[in-house]
């Protein structure tokens, strides 16, 4: 397997003020081989946008190295670095209203990247806009509207469509579906498995929808406060967590059937809420960890292979023994 | 039971024959026609729907938050404690709406001020509807973040909301719109960005407070998971009207329009096989610009008669207060609704 994306050891911290730090990603290392799709969910706040930034250089890096194609990208990116990266690599955002520009007619927004690569006349750059407009569920009279002249999930789709139309090779998708309804939320992710049998292409797809993650993603990774904490085959992630988080995460997801919520009990809100700011050593699970042992408090546990699960998966936590042949 | 068998006493927030449309280069879109719904003290009214039905226009419209022009108030009546609040000509949301009705907006970065402290903001609406001091607005900004599961609340209250997560500006704007302890909640999509551990603290926090203090909340959303675990009653969007309304148990369990039919047959459930795949409903809604005299949904209904490609379909009551608007349920159409479940389920 040769990774497409090769993350290893990214740190990126961010400085607040009176000597603070917020650990935003903490030491995260991803393969993603090519025309993979690995799922990435995680807490609210917990690194999931900023590590995919890193990855787009949208980031300085505080630590770590990302390889594309066996190249090192720069730590930090200058302008003529992003130009050379972008056809490449692609991030579609997570808020769409503030990353599409408010004067710029949707039309321009989509096809902006595509005139600046140079090499296509405006007609062929119109229908290539009409082309992915409707490949995103929108209609050709959607060009000439502004980004506030239409609904959250018109912009979030319009957010796809300028990234996929420049072909890239990689992208981030920083939850693309959250604003949609569940039947467009089908096309989106039905739309991405065709592009990625089609074009080849690689991405990491984060989100906090587990149920949609596990339809388009080979593997799926899960973070907690700037660490992963377990990663493997997204069918196995999810039927079987091994995590504690994981397996909270998975008991909480909100069943489409009033009967069987009302049977829910309410969640206690267990321990204290966690901080990314100035982290001290152990698991950073352990105030909310029904399982917490003394060890956890004081030795942080590292993402490793456990005994008598399947090779291909990662946890950390000392719940599990460490595999022998790790 | 339903709302109003069970509550004798009118609705906080009543919604009639609500029509919104805009001025666009391209014509006049037609966003919203002859929406209605009303919500009870203590209840909550999920609103779902296609991606640009006519939701966010919807509860914009009664909050004052539609920018006329380009946008048209074209006729309807939102009666808030039996004030008619469209008529009122306040284009700022507030006013008799800042201390009544709280908004959580679709888009936490259009509605937070990027040059202003978290808790300052939130503050400074303590000052303004509750007449609270500096010092006194601060400290309850404090608190109203901490209830929202913002950790460390104190430190996060100084920092700007480019230092935030998505989810922690979506628990900064619950925080804005609970701090005042509105009569009416309009929650537009407000657990998108959270992960589920802490979307299920923020949903009981919103439970607890409906609870105590008899709030009402409209609460948009497309996950049917929510709604599941949220709404007394739903309404159904579709291309601008609402197609379906009833308690939560009837359009879960007895839908009556196909396009809810649509939507839940598209939902994963954890119960799902993966190599099932996912089922989209086909092709795309109608154009706004020239809605349909027809049915909304006629062009991708699995269930289309000739009847409703011209004609625009009856609102009938299948069940007492569960409403479909679909020709489906016409007393001289071919089929029964039993029938269209099986169908369905074929
Ligand atoms: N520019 C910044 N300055 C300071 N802190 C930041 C900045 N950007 C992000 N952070 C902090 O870094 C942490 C991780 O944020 P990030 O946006 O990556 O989280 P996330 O996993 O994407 O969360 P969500 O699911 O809520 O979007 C948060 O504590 C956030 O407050
Ligand atoms: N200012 C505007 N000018 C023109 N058209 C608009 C404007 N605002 C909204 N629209 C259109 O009105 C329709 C309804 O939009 P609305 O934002 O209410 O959708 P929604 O149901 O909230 O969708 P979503 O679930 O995607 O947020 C959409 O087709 C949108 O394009
Ligand atoms: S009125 Fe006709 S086209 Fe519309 S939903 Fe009912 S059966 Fe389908
Ligand atoms: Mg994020
Ligand atoms: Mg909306």
């Amino acid at each position: 397997m040769t990774a497409l994306v090769d993350a290893r050891h990214v740190t990126k911290h961010f400085r607040i003020g009176r000597g603070q730090t917020v650990h935003a990603v903490d030491d995260v290392s991803l393969a993603i081989a090519e025309r993979e799709i690995v799922g990435l969910v995680g807490e609210s706040g917990s690194g999931k946008s900023t590590f995919g930034k890193t990855l787009v250089g949208l980031h300085e890096k505080t630590s770590g190295e990302v390889y594309f194609e066996g190249e090192r990208l720069p730590q930090r990116y200058r302008p003529a670095d992003f130009q050379r990266y972008s056809r490449r690599m692609q991030m579609i955002f997570q808020d769409p209203y503030s990353s599409l520009n408010p004067r710029m007619t949707v039309g321009e927004i989509i096809g902006e990247g595509v005139r600046l690569q140079g090499g296509s006349n405006s007609a062929a750059i119109r229908s290539e806009v009409d082309d992915w407009l409707e490949r995103v569920g929108l209609e050709r009279v959607h060009a000439a509207r502004y980004p506030h002249e239409l609904s959250g999930g018109q912009r979030q789709r319009v957010g796809i469509a300028r990234a996929l139309i420049l072909k890239p090779k990689f992208v981030v998708c920083d939850e693309p579906i959250s604003a949609l309804d569940v039947s467009v939320q089908a096309q989106i992710v039905r739309l991405l498995g065709e592009i990625k049998s089609s074009m080849g292409l690689t991405m990491l797809f984060i989100a906090h929808d587990l149920s949609m993650v596990r339809y388009l993603s080979d593997r799926m990774a899960v973070m907690y406060l700037g660490s992963m904490v377990e990663i493997g085959p997204s069918e196995a992630v999810y039927s079987q967590p091994l995590h504690p988080y994981t397996q909270m995460l998975v008991a909480s997801n909100p069943e489409p059937d009033p009967e069987s919520e009302r049977q829910r009990a309410t969640v206690p809100i267990a321990g204290e809420i966690p901080s990314p700011i100035n982290v001290g050593q152990g698991c950073r699970f352990a105030g909310r960890c029904p399982h917490v042992m003394d060890m956890c408090r004081s030795v942080t546990p590292e993402l490793r292979g456990a005994a008598g699960v399947e090779p291909d998966r990662r946890v950390a936590c000392h719940l599990y023994e460490p595999a022998t042949s790790d | 039971m339903t709302a109003s068998a069970a509550n004798p006493v009118a609705p906080v927030l009543d919604v009639k024959d609500l029509h919104v449309e805009f001025d666009t280069y391209g014509g006049i879109v037609k966003a919203v026609r002859g929406v209605s719904f009303d919500v009870h003290a203590g209840k909550t009214l999920a609103i779902v729907g296609e991606s640009g039905c006519g939701k966010s226009v919807t509860v914009q419209s009664i909050m004052g938050l539609i920018p006329m022009p380009p946008g048209r108030i074209t006729r309807g009546t939102a009666m808030l404690d039996g004030v008619d609040i469209v008529q009122q000509k306040i284009v700022n949301g507030r006013d008799i709406r800042g201390n009544r009705v709280g908004m959580i907006f679709q888009d936490p970065m259009s509605a937070l001020n990027p040059t202003m402290r978290v808790g300052d903001q939130i503050a400074e609406t303590l000052q303004v509807h509750r007449g609270y001091s500096k010092r006194q607005a601060f400290d309850r900004a404090v608190e109203v973040l901490t209830l929202a599961n913002i950790p460390e609340a104190d430190k996060r209250a100084r920092q700007y909301p480019f230092a935030f997560s998505g989810g922690m500006l979506q628990r900064a704007m619950i925080a804005i719109a609970i701090a005042c302890e509105p009569a009416v909640l309009i929650a537009d999509e407000p657990t998108t960005a959270l992960d589920v551990t802490i979307q299920a603290q923020i949903l009981d926090l919103l439970k607890d407070l409906q609870r105590r203090n008899g709030m009402a909340i409209v609460l948009i959303t497309h996950d049917l998971g929510v709604v599941a675990r949220m709404a007394d009653d739903v309404s159904v969007m579709y291309a601008g009207e609402i197609v379906e309304t009833g308690s939560v148990d009837d359009v879960f369990y007895r839908a009556a329009h196909p396009y809810t039919l649509g939507l839940k047959a598209a939902m994963p459930s954890s119960t799902t096989p993966k190599d099932q795949g996912l089922r989209p409903i086909e092709g795309t809604p109608p154009d706004l610009f020239a809605p349909p005299d027809g049915c909304g949904y006629f062009a991708r209904c699995p269930h289309a008669m000739r009847v409703c490609g011209p004609s625009h379909p009856p609102n009938v009551e299948v069940d007492p207060r569960h409403n479909a608007l679909c020709w489906l349920h016409h007393p001289d159409a071919p089929r029964t609704v039993s029938e269209l479940h099986r169908r369905v389920q074929a």
